[in-house]
């Protein structure tokens, strides 16, 4: 198996189901001849051509609207926004049309689309480029929001997520494009969306997490285990909505202690959702209050203080010990 | 460096060929048809019935809140030049249209009536549910141009939206793309005059509507929208540009509201009554009107009995939908379609609301 990085994981995706599906499409800004600007999409217009790998006007509510019209026709499109910061002028299309034109119609239409976004922090970039807002596309009843944290399950969650006959919002932890490399096999692989996956087991606290912050956590854990003893189980979300509170409440129940860690902000962020599944179906067994580790309630500052927003692994160490202590 | 010129023409055309006398231009005459003349009049005819019953049907409480197209009916003659396998994808004061496309009437009564099922669309017909989002449907119809070019179809995909859409960042991405990719695509604005209280004049700087295609480099033409010959010989124009590759292409047709933007509000409070009389005499309608009983196609006793034969249609449909509904509806479908497999959480919800439900009944 060749050890790949999540930036080639995801470009394997995208060619080996153009490869397989001639209903699959590449839309969006630089996605073309530049290869996309993280060069994501490498390559792909040379194997494809101009017609299935499209380099589109700057217009981020036009690539939406328009990838919604391609899908209507049984098209499968993977737009790209360049960044997720940017995005927001698509969303309009997205929660108005993508995902309701299955339900408006009864289920006569349907949106099989892809929206892919680089997005957090971490790579020293200017404003509108680090930020993390799943929380709006995980509120919008009708889509789904998908999350990967390796190479390897990137590229399975991508296929899964071309496959799928609804809209899927794809967000990529920029931060984690070139950070490691992967044993991700050539033959096809896909992961189920909607599922959470337990990445370590242990039994003394339980680590819920997704995206990029799955590196600190995981950090955190190896830690925690290495100098303290302590046997932390961590749970990758993979896909923040529809919401898998399965292995989760599960885990707690086991725990009893639990801490939530992603980069969005706090206040009605995924941990918000995650604390109140815990309430509601795990209370009775919780030792300690959960504890969220999470970005703050303010716009991600410029990276000279990125580092203090985001949640590190001394944080989430911090936040463990507390529970434990508790 | 010397300031040159880049000459670009501007010429706005506007077509009418039926006057409001009902009088015909011979030259310009798209020599429809007998039956599709009278095809079409009777459709303009039917849609008028339906809108006047909706809007008593809604003072009676019977439906709600609903946009009528009172004036709009010619509309109709840019659907008649599509096939069944292009697509038609609507705003919200299309009736006349969709109801030419196939959709029913039993359909918009569920839709003005509160049930999800007018969006449900039949298999086989090509038109898109309604879209309220005001020109974010434009875009919708060039990725499907998009779409029937990559497959090699010669279909063509034809959007409608209204003189304030034309506002909308949406209309101008959508018009940019189609141009940029030379989709199949129909602009079809329905400029009548009005964006609920906001006039025409205050929508845009511009003096045509139509002239808006110039800065996308593709075709634009001023229709008169309340002649429904000049409707249909633009549109064919148009749509047989789109199906033989020529790319898109942007119709202001000029009519009016003559009605409410929808039953919640009063147009008193904003337009004259003046403004309405001077709009009335040019109702498509009427002219066409004169002009088939001047073809001898129309004779006072013929107009009676397609009159009576559209009410009755009209009756009928109403009378399916009231069977329809009184059968009642099951709240626990709304759960239905949100996404193709419902995902575990959502059954949750559902199987929450049928023991509500449930213990209520009890």
């Amino acid at each position: 198996m060749p050890k790949i990085n999540m930036v080639q994981a995801i470009n394997l995706a995208l060619s080996q189901e153009m490869e397989k599906d001639d209903s699959v499409v590449v839309l969006g800004e630089d996605v073309g001849v530049d290869g996309g600007v993280f060069r994501v999409t490498d390559g792909l217009i040379d194997r494809f051509g101009p017609e299935r790998v499209i380099d589109t006007p700057l217009a981020e509510s036009g690539i939406a609207g328009f990838s919604i019209g391609m899908a209507l026709y049984g098209l499968k499109p993977v737009c790209e926004m360049q960044f997720s910061g940017f995005s927001y002028f698509a969303m309009h299309q997205m929660e108005s049309h993508a995902a309701r034109l299955r339900w408006r119609s009864g289920g006569r239409f349907s949106v099989p689309m892809v929206l892919r976004a680089p997005y957090g922090g971490g790579v020293r970039a200017l404003e509108h480029h680090s930020e993390s807002r799943e929380a709006y596309w995980a509120h919008t009843p009708g889509l789904k929001t998908v999350i990967p944290s390796s190479p390897r399950n990137a590229r399975a969650l991508l296929v899964s997520a071309i496959r799928d006959p609804d809209p899927v919002i794809f967000y990529e932890p920029k931060a984690l494009y070139r950070a490691f490399r992967e044993d991700v096999p050539d033959e096809e692989e896909t992961l189920p969306i909607g599922k959470s996956q337990i990445v370590r087991e242990g039994k003394d606290v339980t680590l819920i997490s997704y995206g990029a912050s799955m590196r600190p956590v995981l950090e955190a854990a190896s830690e925690l285990s290495a100098r303290h003893g302590i046997e932390a189980e961590v749970i990758d979300l993979l896909t923040v909505s529809p919401m898998d509170d399965e292995l989760f409440t599960g885990s707690a129940r086991k725990t009893g202690r639990v801490v939530v860690v992603h980069e969005a902000p706090r206040s009605f962020g995924p941990g918000a959702e995650i604390v109140a599944r815990l309430v509601e179906k795990s209370f009775l067994f919780l030792e300690a209050p959960v504890r969220r580790v999470t970005g703050f309630d303010i716009v991600i500052p410029l990276y000279q203080r990125e580092t203090e927003y985001l949640p590190g692994p001394e944080r989430i160490l911090k936040a463990v010990r507390e529970t434990l202590d508790f | 460096m010397p300031r040159k010129a880049i000459n670009l023409t501007c010429k706005v055309e506007y077509l009418s060929i039926l006057d409001e006398t009902g009088k015909l231009d011979k030259k310009l005459d798209p020599s429809i048809p007998d039956d599709l003349l009278l095809r079409l009049y009777r459709a303009m005819l039917l849609a008028r019935r339906f809108d006047e019953r909706m809007l008593v049907l809604q003072r009676q409480g019977k439906i709600g809140t609903f946009a009528p197209i009172k004036g709009q009916e010619a509309q109709v003659g840019a659907a008649a030049v599509l096939e069944p396998g292009d697509w038609l994808v609507p705003s919200f004061r299309e009736m006349p249209s969709e109801l030419w496309r196939g959709k029913s009437m039993e359909s918009v009564l569920f839709t003005y009536g509160g049930y999800n099922e007018g969006g449900y669309i039949p298999e086989g017909i090509n038109n898109l549910p309604v879209s309220i989002p005001v020109g974010s449907q434009t875009l919708h119809a060039v990725g499907l141009g998009y779409a029937m070019k990559y497959r090699g179809d010669k279909s063509v995909a034809m959007v409608f939206f209204g003189d304030g859409a034309t506002s909308e960042g949406d209309f101008h991405e959508a018009m940019n793309f189609a141009a940029v990719f030379r989709t199949p695509t129909v602009f079809m604005c329905q400029n009548n005059h009005w964006a609920i209280s906001v006039p025409r004049s205050r929508q845009s700087h511009s003096k045509t509507l139509a002239q808006k295609a110039l800065a996308y480099d593709m075709p634009g033409i001023q229709l008169d929208g309340n002649d429904v010959l000049a409707v249909y010989a633009g549109a064919k124009e148009a749509v047989d540009r789109a199906r033989s590759g020529g790319g898109p292409t942007l119709i202001e047709l000029v009519t009016y509201r003559m009605s409410m933007h929808t039953t919640a509000d009063d147009p008193k409070k904003y337009r004259s009554e003046k403004e309405v009389e001077e709009w009335e005499k040019r109702d498509p309608i009427v002219r066409f009107e004169k002009y088939l009983r001047g073809r001898n196609l129309l004779t006072d006793a013929g107009v009676e009995e397609m009159d009576e034969d559209v009410r009755n249609e009209v009756r009928e449909a109403e009378e399916r939908w009231l069977e329809q509904i009184g059968k009642g509806v099951d709240p626990l479908d709304m759960f239905d379609h949100a996404y193709a497999e419902m995902p575990p959480s959502l059954r949750a919800q559902k199987e929450e609301l049928e023991r509500e439900l449930s213990e209520k009944k009890r």
